[in-house]
């Protein structure tokens, strides 16, 4: 598994290097309740890889996992060709992985603009009294940033609610906005929770397009939760199968729609 | 008609991250300090600068630190009182220890001491949060009051158990005791506030205030970003007891001359100084000084109203006082949660569009 | 080890006493979310009625008029009355119009509230310490004294009683009753109660009156100790350590933690300066009676210490965070 593989071609010309990320063996456990069954998957650089499953499968537990907020009592994650056995949420931050969350996680007092630039901080290096100046490096430096959130604010279309509280704004807007915050941080990986969880046809054909434009344009790897089965097989490169824990497929979008275990998983049949 | 931005643009990011990116708004804010270090100093006497200027100044100090603890970072504290008595006691150390240090340097130190305690008091907030840190910080309120009463080295061995002020220059003025004249005293606090102002704003719209606010509105998202929760509020907690040991030591050197632990410092004025910070706005600097000059100025009205014009007597006008406050103070969290910093600017929104209704 | 043992159930006592503001704190903040900062002038107001309505003194200008005195059974509950006609003033004027703000700003008003009750108390029954008698055994208890050479006041006894007979109505009422059960759904989750037809206004109504009885009986216990006077508000300051103890939402976290409390606290403040001095001593020259005066923070400190190894406090939960 973590072996590195050789660079692939995709049909439409992307380039998938070797592996970014390896999940190996892990397993989470709530007290008597096992999230997480001895899961093990990788992720390459470049690709788009879905995670899917019915509720309840232990898909946000695996990105809590790889992220740090949750760790894990078995198993380990190997980043960059670094393995540990559990991640810190600010190393991941620093190395380079960045997250939506399924119920919007934005800063709710402060503006659009603030809130994206608030993905630049680990980029930020000048400290408080240069801060208390203002003028000067920190102020050059501070435009700097702003230029690139600039960037960041056009690409996803949102130049008008720049200075709007992001508390006031609609829901598929505050998504948005925290793709332009995980955007913001350049990361190596991005994680998404559910981007187009309740969001009509027309958002989510935005969303989709502002995915693979991300994937593309950037090259950034991206590992997404979804329910929405169409987008999941339109979209990524590789899926894997979660149920009740367990990994029980992992493949092409073609391979794990044939697969029996999970048409099983999905048609609710019995678990004996 | 007057107050609109129409026909000003902004020819770049640096324009439009200014603080008054209006043009009226940048006149308006000269004008207020034209007005604060030229026209007040015209009218200043003894009882203009201890009941109105002075106290409202140091107060607005006081709640632009607790502000950048409560408003900005999202801990609330009660524990600004004993902060307070730490930068007056640590300020009055230094005066007596070394007769020829300039009031300037003095209120840098009591402002590093207090930043030190402060940091230490804002350790739990490692693990605990919300009204559990709050009830935490009144434990090093009731600590520090304590301390100052029990440990006679800090009010150097003197027999009343009170602190009082030595004569002290900054810059060669007079700054403390009754010979120094109300202009320099309070020129002396104004320009010692404006500072502070002007370096809160300066940090509360850069990297460390959007830090603050990430931390306050959302942590976890905060530190899946890469904002380490316990550094960021151990910044805010030391920044904030900073500003609120030069309050201290300003309220004691200058405004009072006195001090007394408990009586001066308790916990009465940890709440005073949160009933600012909300009453003015939380997370709002400009209404750190609405809040301030509202609480300092309204016992002052009421005092006026209810026994000059009612004619009531000095102890009943006092209870109903009390009453009043509270009424007020709870009619004020009804009608407007977000504080007088909302109002204005609600009104200023609406100034842009009058006098046409859309 | 007598002295210890004096020391100790002393500390009881009064941590019965702590319990018992802490539950009028725990009760309203399950039901409303709010944390009553008011509590504490609530027992002191409900005292200064019951004292006013004893001794007959007419509103506003304090002074006695014994023909209007009332027995104690016309005073209890017409107090309870004045009581509960305070809850409906609260729920109408301030928590309906609060639903749904902010932790701080609910927080904040009730600080308000606390001057308005402080205030009001004043200008209705006057500012001087008043004397409450109930009939209330006063001295020590005679045969704990002789028989083992205790000496454990009779009105702290009682107190621990009223507290003990206190708790155990409200523990029946939250169980048994409807109102109850209304009360406890209101507690897990507001929508959901209001979903299922339970009127939100009416069950504040309910808490906050029977937090005013539990203030009216905080009020007389204490008052009969040490007089009713503005020191008395202050005793909220002091439920708060045991409400970060004990957690809370938890009733039994309220009951143990203000044991803890005020066992730790007798002993800091009898054995603290000897420990202190015994430790130090060798360096430093101390006064042994440093230690007095402590009671004002050693709780807080006693409590945060405790939190930092527990932050969900004695009964609570381990929190798992989710996103």
């Amino acid at each position: 598994m973590n072996v590195m593989t050789k660079s692939t071609v995709t049909e439409d010309g992307r380039t998938i290097g070797g592996v970014l990320m390896a999940v190996d063996n892990i397993t989470l456990r709530f007290g008597g309740v096992t999230a997480i069954r001895g899961a093990s998957f990788d992720i390459r650089e470049g690709e788009i890889r879905a995670i899917i499953g019915p509720n309840g499968a232990g898909k946000t537990s695996m990105l809590n996992v790889i992220n740090g907020f949750y760790h894990p009592q078995e198993g380990t994650i190997t980043f960059k060709g670094e393995q540990r056995h559990d991640m810190r949420p600010h190393i991941a931050a620093t190395q380079g992985i960045a997250r939506t969350f399924q119920n919007v996680a934005l800063f709710k007092g402060m503006s659009t603009l603030d809130n994206i630039m608030s993905g630049r901080a680990l980029r930020m290096k000048r400290n408080i009294f240069w801060q208390i100046l203002y003028n000067g490096p920190a102020r050059k430096e501070e435009l700097e940033h702003r230029k690139y959130v600039e960037t960041i604010i056009d690409f996803l279309e949102i130049p008008h609610i720049r200075r709007t509280p992001v508390g006031k704004l609609p829901y598929g807007l505050q998504k948005r906005v925290e793709l332009g915050r995980a955007l913001a941080m350049e990361p190596d990986l991005l994680l998404l929770d559910e981007p187009m969880a309740g969001m009509n046809v027309e958002e989510k054909e935005d969303m989709s397009r502002f995915i693979i434009d991300i994937n593309e344009e950037f090259g950034t790897t991206i590992a997404l939760i979804e329910h929405d089965m169409g987008v999941v097989m339109d979209l990524s490169d590789r899926v894997v199968v979660l149920d009740h824990g367990d990994l029980i497929a992992d493949g092409t979008p073609d391979q794990v729609q044939r697969n029996q275990g999970v048409i099983d998983a999905y048609l609710g049949v019995a678990h004996d | 008609m007057l107050y609109r931005e129409s026909g000003q643009f902004k020819t770049g990011y640096a324009a439009d991250q200014a603080v008054f990116p209006i043009l009226q708004d940048r006149w308006g804010m000269l004008v207020m300090l034209a007005v604060a270090f030229i026209g007040v100093p015209m009218i200043m006497d003894d009882y203009w600068a201890n009941a109105v200027f002075i106290p409202f100044l140091v107060y607005a100090l006081a709640a632009l630190g607790l502000n950048i603890l409560t408003g900005y970072c999202g801990q609330l504290s009660l524990g600004t009182g004993g902060f307070l008595a730490v930068g007056a006691y640590s300020s009055y150390k230094l005066m007596t220890a070394f007769p020829e240090l300039d009031m300037i340097l003095v209120l840098v130190g009591a402002g590093a001491s207090t930043a030190l305690v402060g940091l230490l008091f804002g350790l739990p907030s490692l693990r605990i949060k919300g009204f559990y840190l709050a009830v935490a910080t009144l434990a090093a309120q009731f600590f520090l009051i304590w301390l100052f009463y029990k440990v006679p080295w800090f009010y150097n061995y003197n027999a009343t158990g009170q602190i009082t002020v030595p004569p002290r220059e900054a810059l060669g003025f007079l700054v403390t005791t009754q010979n120094a004249t109300p202009i320099v005293k309070y020129l002396f606090v104004l320009s010692v506030v404006t500072v502070f102002a002007i370096a809160a704003k300066n940090m509360v719209r850069g990297r460390v205030g959007r830090m603050w606010m990430a931390i306050r509105d959302r942590d976890i998202a905060a530190e899946l970003i890469g904002i380490r929760p316990f550094k960021t509020k151990l910044m805010a907690f030391t920044v904030s007891s900073f500003y609120i040991g030069v309050a201290g030591a300003l309220i004691f050197s200058v405004w009072l001359g006195a001090a007394e632990s408990g009586e001066t410092f308790g916990i009465n004025e940890s709440f005073l100084v949160l009933f600012m910070v909300i009453v003015g706005g939380l997370g709002s600097i400009l209404g750190s000084f609405l809040g301030a000059g509202f609480i300092v100025l309204m016992p002052i009205g009421l005092k006026n109203v209810l026994v000059d014009w009612f004619g009531m007597s000095a102890v009943f006008a006092k209870h109903l006082e009390i009453t009043t406050f509270g009424v007020l103070i709870i009619f004020f969290l009804i009608v407007e949660p977000h504080g007088l910093a909302r109002l204005w600017q609600i009104i200023k929104e609406k100034l842009r569009l009058w006098p046409f209704p859309h | 080890m007598l002295f210890f043992m004096e020391t100790v159930i002393s500390g009881l006592l009064a941590g019965v006493m702590y319990s018992l503001v802490a539950l009028g704190f725990v009760l309203i903040f399950k039901a409303s979310g709010v944390f009553n900062f008011a509590q504490g002038v609530m027992a002191l107001f409900a005292a200064l009625t019951l004292v006013g309505l004893l001794s007959g003194t007419t509103p506003f200008t304090h002074i006695d008029n014994p023909a209007f005195a009332m027995p104690a059974w016309v005073a209890i509950p017409l107090t309870i009355v004045v009581m509960i006609v305070f809850a409906i003033l609260v729920e109408r004027f301030i928590l309906r119009h609060l639903v749904n703000q902010e932790q701080i700003i609910l927080f904040m008003s009730m600080v308000g509230l606390a001057y308005v009750l402080e205030g009001a108390g004043d200008i209705l029954w006057g500012s001087d310490v008043k004397v409450i008698d109930l009939g209330l055994p006063q001295g020590a208890w005679d045969w704990l004294l002789d028989g083992y050479g205790l000496y454990i006041e009779k009105i702290e006894l009682v107190a621990a009683g009223t507290a003990v007979v206190l708790v155990a109505f409200l523990a029946v009422f939250f169980q048994k009753t409807r109102i109850g059960r209304a009360l406890r759904a209101v507690a897990d989750d507001h929508q959901a109660a209001l979903s299922v037809g339970i009127s939100l206004r009416s069950i504040w109504i309910i808490v906050w009156s029977v937090a005013g009885v539990v203030a009216l009986v905080t009020g007389v216990v204490w008052g009969a100790k040490s007089g009713i006077q503005f020191s008395l508000s202050l005793i909220a300051l002091k439920a708060l350590p045991v409400l970060i103890l004990g957690g809370f939402e938890s009733i039994p976290g309220a009951i143990v933690g203000g044991l803890i409390i005020g066992v730790g606290e007798k002993l800091a403040e009898v054995y603290g300066g000897e420990i202190i001095v015994a430790i130090f001593g060798r360096w430093y020259e101390i006064d042994p009676g440093i230690f007095s005066a402590t009671e004002n923070w050693f709780a807080y400190v006693l409590a945060l210490v405790f939190l930092l190894f527990r932050p969900q406090g004695l009964f609570g939960e381990k929190i798992i965070e989710r996103v």
